[in-house]
């Protein structure tokens, strides 16, 4: 059978086979001792042809509940925002996609200088001198903002908020295990970080202090205060992990003394993807620019002057640091970069401050509206496009009943919060509308009863 | 060629231009600034540029034409197993079931996103002989690193506190030290013998009872397969250590043998490199993780398996190292090496194998004419240059991939495993024709005779590139990361 990727004829493998100077393929391979050898055909289903494999892989898209054809209130951490058409168009020009890492500079320097202006917007949008080319996930680059906390005050107690995302919380667990780091979490009171407790905890242990902005409840934490706290004691770092569109419109960590901002760009040109590949970013200080995880994109000029850009401070990372290295991420998310740069060049100054209010407008018509259907909404505190309600109801259950009425629910917190059953996180972005969120609250005081 | 700084998309910004529409705000305005703690209020606006569509487009479409893709050019870059990237997977992964899903809907919504992933786990066990894998981790490093914290928790389940080295060969991939450190543990390296495999004279003296496992990549970074593994296999397990199998190069061996068949306990694939995800300018990519069923208890939460005609997410592990990333991996890379291996079947997969390594063969031995071939035996899939006879002729590896640049092609990976001088490591995939090999031959060898003749053409290459050599050294001494206005 003929493959379409394989251009190899007969004939170009007799020649290719003469010049080596052997007979046959297998020759090639003689030097795999028998014992191990493969003595059969690979158990794999056929070989399928172009058109009937996008036949049946259509066929099985349709068995899953897309967010196009359902609407959805469901956040917790992703979320349906708009996406420009341009950035489809920018990250399917395939001298992006199908590159590498621009390790050849000279060849490179659209890749380079994406990042650079990724670098860039990331830098402005926190508010942080420092941010790099990207990270796999906002998790991910959570716990690389831990472990360099404790690498760079040799202390080993984290202090992380419970109302840090559950799954970063597990991931800086499982991070921490490497080292040995203490993983301490710290309560939370009434949709907020409890700042009492956190001022009892806070010690000269401490290596850092990990909250999230807005937090998992979609509260405005009291930065200011907390940093407060923090700065009673010597030399702990404040990690603050931040959805980007909210800082549109919300006042940057950097303003309240945070040495990391990390997070996740999905809310900016990335689909959900089933949970990825998403976009980790990460921000930080000038002090720690040369102990940041991850690539960066350095400006410079070559030999005529003319302006270039360059992977550099390579010194800090794998391929030449090895063992001594303080991160092993060796890729890092460039397409997802490049789309969301993408989304932030098209929406520009304005309008990432239009659509962070947008969400923030229309998640207090939400708010209301649940009000006026005697659903109850828990914190009343500062938020910005997520809403914790307490309903009657499991919600899974409720979440079935919605899903008749061809809506997808908001996010169970009963399972990760066992203080809060029957307590539904909402999201509300600036894709949902009026009549969207009339229909989804109205179905919810019916089913509330 | 006149060269001109290409304009940042700050510098094209103008106040006033906006290149997007965002939906209307339908519900009543609301004064939202007295809620509001104006602390918590952006005071200055994110300096983000002001482009109208077109604008937008021109510039990062120019952006594109100052890149180099698998699509533009051969792309011989050593272990990174730059293969065509099918345009099908592309079509795939942007199915609105499969793009626009939500990781916490319910699961009786997402049964076709699990069919794939469930389906795409029994094909990566099948190919690399493992008992069970996980699609959690992002990336080649990110695999490497979970496995160890899967080794390292299966002996502390031992008891076995004191198993806290990894033995890494000296021509490893340097994520391989690096996840070793972030796992906690430390490295010891073993030496490559004459044959530039390991050494299992020094591999008996450094294993012991402190070893927690071997990392291996077979075959290894220079594209040789390790033949004495069983023995290899033999000495770690002996000892109570694990062997870890770097998937980096299994484009050499799909069909032929398995990591599960040579004796290891843990594998990672890179499913950007062999199973065509592409690239993406640095990622993302995807590093699924395969596990003997003694170290299955320790896989990341959850485990996705079938109950009947369903598919359910297992939380309850109490073994497991936790999570090792968010939701369950990079579902859309998944879903394109999924796409792809539905594509090849066992037949065509067996085919890649074969014609990568007749291809990677084919060139050493054309090459080997011009430059210094430091292990003349069968490769696989890759093959290691060295250019120490262009060295003495006072041109480097560096010059010599510089120059290439020139001829429309991408070097091979450079100065790249650390034990071979002025190394150039060469992977032609098989996705390359032989016309295309035999222009790549030619150039190589005639820049080997520019060497010899003319080298100051080689030592100023590249000649026809947007940009001319850019100085690193200042780059890296006088850091500049970001754009500034003033």
């Amino acid at each position: 059978m003929n493959f379409r990727y394989l251009p190899m004829t007969e004939s170009d493998k007799n020649e290719m086979l003469k010049a080596i100077g052997i007979q046959s393929a297998e020759e090639l391979f003689s030097d795999i001792p028998q014992s191990i050898r493969l003595n059969r055909t690979l158990n794999l289903k056929e070989p399928t042809s172009e058109y009937q494999l996008i036949k049946e892989l259509n066929d099985i898209s349709r068995k899953n509940a897309n967010l196009k054809d359902y609407v959805s209130f469901l956040g917790a951490g992703v979320y349906d925002h708009f996406i420009p058409s341009v950035v489809d168009h920018v990250i399917s020009r395939s001298e992006f996609y199908t590159a590498y890492t621009p390790y050849q500079a000279e060849i490179s320097q659209g890749e380079l200088q994406a990042i650079f202006e990724f670098q860039t917007m990331v830098s402005e949008i926190t508010g942080m001198p420092i941010a790099n080319s990207s990270m796999y996930d906002g998790g991910t680059a959570l716990a690389e903002a831990v472990n360099l906390s404790a690498a760079h005050t040799k202390k080993k107690k984290i202090l992380v908020s419970q109302l840090v995302h559950p799954e970063s919380r597990e991931i800086i667990k499982a991070y921490a295990k490497g080292h040995n780091l203490e993983i301490i979490e710290i309560e939370e009171k009434q949709g907020r970080t409890n700042l009492q407790e956190l001022e009892k905890m806070v010690d000269p242990e401490t290596a850092s202090v990990v909250i999230q902005y807005p937090n998992f409840f979609g509260q405005i934490e009291p930065l200011a205060e907390i940093n407060k706290v923090i700065k009673k004691e010597k030399d702990i770092m404040f990690i603050v992990s931040s959805n980007p569109l909210a800082l549109g419109y919300f006042t940057p960590p950097s303003e309240f003394g945070a040495d990391m901002v990390v997070g996740d760009m999905q809310v900016l040109g990335i689909k959900s993807q089933y949970g990825g590949p998403h976009c980790g970013y990460f921000a930080t200080t000038k002090k720690l620019m040369r102990k940041i995880p991850g690539r960066l994109v350095g400006q410079t000029k070559d030999e005529n002057g003319v302006r270039g850009f360059v992977l550099t401070l390579q010194a800090r990372e794998q391929h030449i640091r090895r063992e001594k290295a303080t991160s092993n991420i060796c890729s890092n998310q460039a397409l997802n970069a490049l789309a969301s740069s993408v989304a932030l060049s098209s929406l520009g100054k304005h309008g990432l401050y239009k659509m962070a209010k947008l969400n923030i407008q229309k998640g207090r018509y939400m708010l209301q509206q649940l009000e006026n259907n005697n659903i109850e909404v828990v914190f009343k505190t500062p938020f910005f496009n997520e809403i914790v309600i307490q309903l009657k109801k499991s919600v899974k259950c409720v979440n079935r009943i919605l899903l008749q009425k061809g809506i997808i629910g908001g996010y169970d917190l009963s399972d990760e919060y066992p203080d809060y059953p029957n307590h539904m996180l909402i999201a509300i972005t600036e894709t949902r509308t009026k009549e969207e969120i009339d229909q989804f609250t109205k179905e919810l005081g019916d089913i509330n009863g | 060629m006149v060269n001109k700084d290409y304009p940042l998309i700050f510098e094209r910004s103008q106040e006033g231009r906006t290149g997007c529409s965002l939906p209307e705000l339908d519900v009543p305005e609301t004064e939202i600034e007295g809620d509001i703690n104006p602390v918590y209020i952006r005071k200055e606006l994110a300096e983000l540029p002001e482009v109208n569509e077109l604008e937008l487009i021109r510039h990062y479409t120019g952006l594109s034409t100052r890149n180099y893709g698998v699509d533009s050019g051969f792309y011989p870059l050593g272990s990174c197993t730059m293969k065509y990237n099918p345009k099908i997977n592309e079509e795939i992964a942007k199915l609105d079931g499969f793009s626009y899903l939500h990781p916490y809907q319910l699961l009786e919504t997402v049964q076709g996103a699990l069919e794939i992933m469930y389906d795409l786990q029994y094909a990566l066990k099948e190919i690399t002989g493992m008992y069970e894998f996980t699609l959690q981790s992002a990336a080649g490093a990110h695999g490497e690193w979970t496995a160890l914290m899967m080794i390292k928790a299966y002996h502390e389940q031992n008891g076995d506190y004191g198993r806290t080295k990894v033995i890494i060969p000296d021509s490893a991939h340097g994520t391989n030290p690096a996840s070793v450190t972030v796992a906690g543990l430390e490295v010891i390296t073993v030496q490559s013998n004459e044959e530039g495999l390991v050494d299992l004279e020094h591999l008996k003296q450094v294993v012991g009872d402190d070893t927690a496992a071997l990392m291996l990549t077979n075959p290894n970074t220079l594209g040789l397969f390790e033949t004495e593994i069983i023995e290899i296999a033999e000495i770690i397990h002996d000892a109570g250590g694990k062997l870890y199998y770097d998937g980096a190069n299994l484009n050499a061996i799909m069909g032929y043998t398995r990591p599960g068949d040579m004796g290891f306990d843990a594998v990672h694939l890179n499913l950007h490199k062999t199973f065509t995800g592409p690239h993406g300018g640095g990622g993302p990519g995807s590093g699924p993780v395969g596990v003997s069923k003694e170290l299955e208890p320790f896989l990341p939460k959850p485990v996705l398996r079938k109950e009947g005609n369903d598919f359910v997410f297992d939380y309850n592990r109490p073994k497991s190292i936790g999570k090792v990333k968010s939701y369950y991996g990079n579902f859309g890379i998944n879903l394109r090496a999924y796409t792809y291996i539905r594509t090849m079947g066992a037949e065509g997969l067996k085919k890649v194998s074969e014609y990568a390594v007749i291809n990677a063969n084919y060139m050493m031995r054309k090459l080997k004419k011009a430059f210094e071939l430091p292990f003349d035996r069968h490769c696989k899939h890759e093959f290691v240059l060295s250019g120490i006879k262009q060295k003495k002729l006072g041109v480097r590896t560096l010059d010599i991939a510089k120059r290439l640049l020139d001829f429309g092609y991408h070097p091979p990976t450079i100065y790249f495993p650390l034990i071979i001088e002025e190394a150039m490591m060469i992977e032609p995939t098989e996705t390359e024709s032989k016309e295309t090999l035999d222009q790549f031959i030619d150039t190589m060898l005639s820049i080997a005779k520019e060497v010899e003749e003319t080298p100051n053409i080689v030592l100023e290459a590249p000649h026809h590139t947007v940009v001319k050599r850019v100085d690193e050294t200042t780059a890296a001494r006088k850091p500049i990361l970001r754009y500034d206005w003033d």
